[in-house]
């Protein structure tokens, strides 16, 4: 019963341009999974696979070995995902983005909870500023606060450095490990460079890789 | 991110696997009607230029046609229902556009909610800042058209059960375009050839209610124009917003 | 069942099929309009109330039924498309829309025309004609939209959304058109409710009708091979055949 994401023989055709194809992956707890590829090779597109959102893909998912189609629900039940966008909303503060991500789990949620997730992003002070006011990197501090508010075991983060400061880049790295460690498994893209440990692993697209035609 | 371990002990020990989550779509639903109401009451602008819209479009036709108070109340109803619904129809581009931008929209698609719950809690909160305003509003426009006396509470009560529907086709047009960078005239296209019933059956009501004919068929149907909207578009909305997703 | 539906999916297959049925098709359209055609315009009896210009029916009506069956078929298609992941489905409703909204344009040209000895105008607020127009800007928005779309699978999948939206209002647009037809211009002369037509006028209709028919069926059939081969280009089975061409 233990978590896992397994995709058998999957490809993705973009107009006529395999973006990937007979691709077989499995995520278990306890890992990092870093997709690698240049530009165009369909990183984005490969998460949003795995994270559920487009449906136009050939090849089988399966969830905990049940196909993906059935248990969907239970899927994003178990899923975080930070995609290219913050998804933070501008003109709500940083407590109210928080709270609203709550609820769509389906829990009312804590007002402490909310304010420790964002001290430990280090957003001590600006919860009851209008989002909007804050910088980038501030704004994907808040999104990433949602890492630590909402205890889900599955992480697929699409450039989660994107924007933020070495020390953050730092404590984010030291997170995602430390979520390994607790049996979750992180599914991320990035051109940053990871730190290497026993829990990392790495998945290439494009040319040479998991997936490669044209 | 190491302090703050003072927060609850979901930081060490293993990570449970959620189940099916019970009874959190009303939570999800209330949360998503907070959180539109909200924003739309921030930005000001967004509820009171429709209004302003409407207005200005009715200020034009007496100056375009002629101020003779006997025509005006002829063509009345009519000028009044057109220039609501396009006002409504204006306001609805931005319904799903900037939660797309800022990427909620396809954390609202990842939700373990029903799509289309949530999608018809942003559809209401749409209806309640543009199309019950509008209704309310008529009234006052009404009387610079010189709308016969006796038609003014049909007017408002066609609109307010009108636009609901206009609202919930709407919103299907804006979701099938959100993803479009040009997607504001194409909107008006693909909405407004559906929005003829709703039109001819309110128009029609408040023409009735001039005419001294009861009114209560008409209002009746487009309430049942309001549950075949409300039957369908929710889910039309939601397999609209997943393709738009996918870019 | 199952087999044989996803073989009729396959573009291949149907490539080869349609090139069997397509001549056949062709025949029949020609055949049947030609007949209906002559028979309707040189032979059929003129109307006692509005002489030989009633003959314009031969071409107007044909053209209404296939309009409004070019949108339910292209809906059609189009849940096919969403339900079954069906491409040909999509690639047949994509060729659809532009063939139904010159039917309704033909329909409403016709109409317009018939207008002018029947009404003295070219342009009345007629149900019939209402409606078709509204059909005509339901059709321009699936285009439209087809267009607007970069991806051409979300297109596929918008335009189907769409015309599914779309032929739920039909009827509702239709229904709604006439009521307010007849609360606004009571009893004046409606072009096709009429008294009962005798058999040798109606007959070459009837011809005319199914002719028009299988010009669609002959036009799509047609049109879906050459979008056949626009979009397996890349295909092996494709290339094959084109290389064997020429």
């Amino acid at each position: 019963m233990s978590l896992r994401l397994q995709a058998r023989k999957l490809a993705c055709e973009r107009d006529d341009r395999w973006l990937f194809h007979d691709l077989d992956l499995d995520l278990c707890a306890g890992e990092i999974v870093r997709v690698e590829g240049p530009n165009g090779s369909g990183k984005t597109t490969l998460l949003k696979i795995l994270s559920g959102q487009l449906a136009d893909y050939r090849g089988e998912l399966f969830w905990r070995g049940a196909p993906m189609r059935r248990v969907r629900r239970d899927f994003l039940a178990n899923l975080l995902y930070l995609g290219h966008a913050p998804g933070v909303k501008a003109a709500l503060t940083a407590l109210e983005n928080l709270a609203w991500y709550q609820a769509l789990a389906g829990a009312s949620g804590d007002e402490d909870d909310r304010l420790a997730a964002l001290e430990t992003v280090g957003l001590a002070g600006f919860e009851d500023l209008p989002t909007g006011q804050l910088s980038a990197g501030q704004q994907r501090r808040v999104a990433l606060a949602r890492l630590e508010l909402m205890p889900r075991p599955l992480w697929v983060l699409d450039e989660p450095f994107t924007a933020i400061d070495r020390e953050g880049v730092a404590a984010l790295e030291a997170r995602l490990e430390a979520h390994t460690r607790r049996g979750g498994c992180v599914l991320v893209t990035t051109h940053h460079a990871l730190r290497a440990s026993s829990a990392l692993r790495s998945v290439r697209l494009g040319e040479g890789g998991a997936g490669v035609e044209r | 991110m190491s302090s703050a371990e003072s927060g609850p002990a979901r930081r060490d020990g293993p990570l449970p696997l959620a189940g099916e989550p019970e009874g959190g779509a009303m939570v999800a639903i209330r949360a998503t009607l907070k959180r539109d109401l909200v924003l739309m009451l921030r930005r000001r602008s967004e509820v009171l230029n429709p209004l302003v819209f409407f207005a200005l479009v009715i200020t034009l036709f007496p100056i375009g046609i002629s101020p003779d108070p006997e025509l005006l109340a002829t063509i009345a109803p009519g000028l009044l229902w057109v220039a609501a619904l396009l006002a409504a129809l204006l306001s609805l581009d931005g319904l799903f556009r900037s939660d797309y931008e800022d990427g909620s929209l396809e954390q609202l698609l990842l939700s373990p909610q029903p799509l289309a719950a949530l999608a018809l809690a942003k559809v209401a909160v749409h209806w309640l800042l543009t199309g019950l305003p509008l209704a309310l509003m008529a009234p006052v426009l009404g009387i610079m058209l010189s709308l016969p006396a006796g038609s003014y509470g049909v007017l408002a009560v066609s609109l307010a059960l009108g636009s609901a529907s206009l609202s919930l086709i709407g919103a299907i047009g804006a979701a099938l375009t959100v993803g479009l960078s040009r997607g504001g005239v194409l909107i008006s296209l693909l909405v407004l050839p559906l929005y003829i019933p709703v039109l001819i059956f309110g128009a029609g009501a408040v023409q009735a209610a001039i005419l001294g004919a009861g009114v209560s068929a008409h209002l009746a149907i487009l309430g049942a124009l309001l549950a075949v909207a409300l039957i369908f578009a929710p889910w039309a909305i939601a397999a609209s917003l997943r393709i738009s997703i996918n870019g | 069942m199952w087999a044989f539906i996803h073989k009729l999916g396959s573009p291949k297959w149907f490539y080869g099929i349609s090139a069997r049925l397509s001549p056949w098709c062709w025949g029949v359209a020609v055949a049947l309009i030609l007949v209906g055609g002559v028979w309707g315009l040189a032979f059929a009896p003129a109307d006692y109330q509005q002489g030989h210009s009633f003959r314009i029916i031969y071409v107007h009506v044909p053209a209404a039924f296939l309009a409004q069956s070019i949108f339910v078929a292209m809906a059609a298609a189009g849940f096919i498309f969403m339900v079954w992941k069906i491409k040909l489905a999509d690639m047949a409703a994509t060729v659809m829309a532009p063939l139904g909204a010159g039917m309704t344009f033909v329909a409403l040209f016709s109409g317009a025309v018939w207008g002018v000895p029947t009404w003295g105008t070219w342009w009345q607020w007629d149900a019939r004609l209402t409606s078709m127009l509204i059909l005509f800007f339901l059709y321009i928005g699936v285009i439209a939209l087809r267009g607007a779309f970069t991806s051409r699978d979300s297109a596929s999948r918008a335009a189907s959304v769409l015309a599914m939206v779309g032929v739920i209002n039909i009827p509702i647009i239709k229904y709604s058109v006439e009521w307010w037809y007849t609360l606004h211009q009571p009893a004046t002369f409606s072009v096709t409710s009429r008294p009962a037509m005798p058999t040798e006028m109606w007959a070459p209709l009837l011809i005319m009708v199914l002719g028009f028919y299988s010009f669609f069926i002959a036009v799509t059939l047609m049109r879906t091979r050459s979008e056949i081969l626009r979009r397996e280009a890349s295909k092996r089975w494709v290339r094959e055949l084109l290389g064997e061409g020429g």
